[in-house]
């Protein structure tokens, strides 16, 4: 069962929650990678013990580019059809990509986005809703797709687009760029309902909104 | 030319200095252009050190009050310029270090994919799946 699932877990310096996430995605899904990122704790070793596929980068290189480093290793496994993207830091649920799946199988869609929006069960503060929402406005208006949540960092996408993507914004941009390629490939896609959970560990590690300004000027001067 | 100031000796020794070094490095011909724009930048600003009232014609030829303002001017753009220029030459850079980094990085990974026949669930419908990988 979901033998041909890769979760691809991007890992920086998250030693201390990342031995659940792995063990708790593991129940459902055998195959998890995570992509070390330069990480100066003990996370690669913990990811290891609790039975993922690390790999390790030499250097900091960041999300986006850990992102790649994971399809990449994931496409090495010819029976391989889905990949996963899954955060470290265990606000995302395993319940939540079981059920994109299943609308991905019933619906014969190629990528099903996670979304903040569709139900009520995400607790973001004030702030951290008028930035997302603006991300999503520049987002549609920037990209072909229409989608209801953006920098959402749970995604299940096919093999077929796995080929065909090639993240080159190694820091926080790659996810809108991720959504314009996926856009400009005009393969069906959907959103699925998830719950963000934001433990005071997440929100500890969490970006800053400050970051969307960082983000809007990766995107412009690319 | 009897009476130089320090001020002009020391902004001209400035000058060639900066072109000696950059000379002195053996590039390729695609930089050649860029290069002899930098020399006639040199050799301007020989001559506006020499006659500094160079930059108040040509602030005067253009509109602006005064040669300061027009420096200040030219300074901001060129500098601007710069910012971006390095900041796009900076993301090739990183480009490139990403892909050497992930090579290595997959190369020393543990790749021990069961290579079953048959899998418990297909593919998607799609024209792009089922490709075989290389």
């Amino acid at each position: 069962m979901n033998d041909d699932v890769w979760l691809v877990i991007p890992l920086y310096n998250e030693a201390q929650v990342i031995g659940d996430v792995v063990a708790t995605a593991r129940a459902v899904f055998p195959h998890v990678v995570c992509v070390d990122d330069g990480s100066s704790d003990a996370s690669a070793a913990v990811a290891e013990a609790a039975g993922a596929v690390v790999v390790r980068h030499p250097i900091n290189l960041g999300q986006g580019a850990a992102l790649q480093t994971g399809f990449t290793y994931a496409l090495g496994d010819p029976g391989m059809r889905w990949v996963v993207t899954f955060d470290a830091d265990g606000q995302h649920q395993v319940s939540d990509v079981v059920a994109m799946l299943e609308k991905a199988r019933a619906e014969s869609l190629e990528v099903v986005f996670g979304s903040r929006f569709l139900d009520d069960r995400t607790q973001a503060s004030v702030l951290k809703k008028i930035v997302l929402r603006a991300a999503v406005g520049y987002t549609n208006l920037t990209t072909k797709t229409r989608l209801t949540d953006a920098h959402n960092g749970l995604r299940l996408l096919s093999r077929g687009v796995v080929e065909r993507i090639d993240i080159t914004q190694n820091r926080m941009a790659h996810a809108s760029e991720l959504v314009a390629q996926i856009g400009d490939l005009d393969v069906r896609y959907g959103e699925s309902p998830v719950h963000i959970l934001y433990t005071d560990y997440s929100k500890a590690k969490g970006q800053s909104i400050w970051n969307a300004v960082n983000i809007l000027v990766e995107l412009i001067l690319r | 030319m009897t009476n130089l100031v320090l001020i002009q000796v020391v902004l001209m020794v400035a000058v060639l200095a900066f072109v000696a070094r950059l000379f002195r490095s053996n590039g390729a011909r695609a930089q050649a252009i860029r290069r002899l724009g930098l020399l006639l930048f040199a050799a301007f600003a020989v001559v506006s050190i020499l006659i500094p009232n160079v930059w108040n014609r040509i602030a005067h030829v253009v509109g602006v009050g005064r040669g300061t303002d027009m420096v200040l001017y030219a300074l901001v753009v060129a500098f601007l310029s710069f910012t971006v220029t390095t900041y796009l030459r900076f993301r090739d850079l990183e480009t490139r270090y990403t892909r050497l980094a992930r090579r290595l990085a997959l190369d020393e990974a543990e790749r021990d994919f069961p290579q079953e026949q048959v899998r418990t669930t297909g593919a998607p419908d799609s024209p792009t799946d089922g490709a075989p990988t290389a």
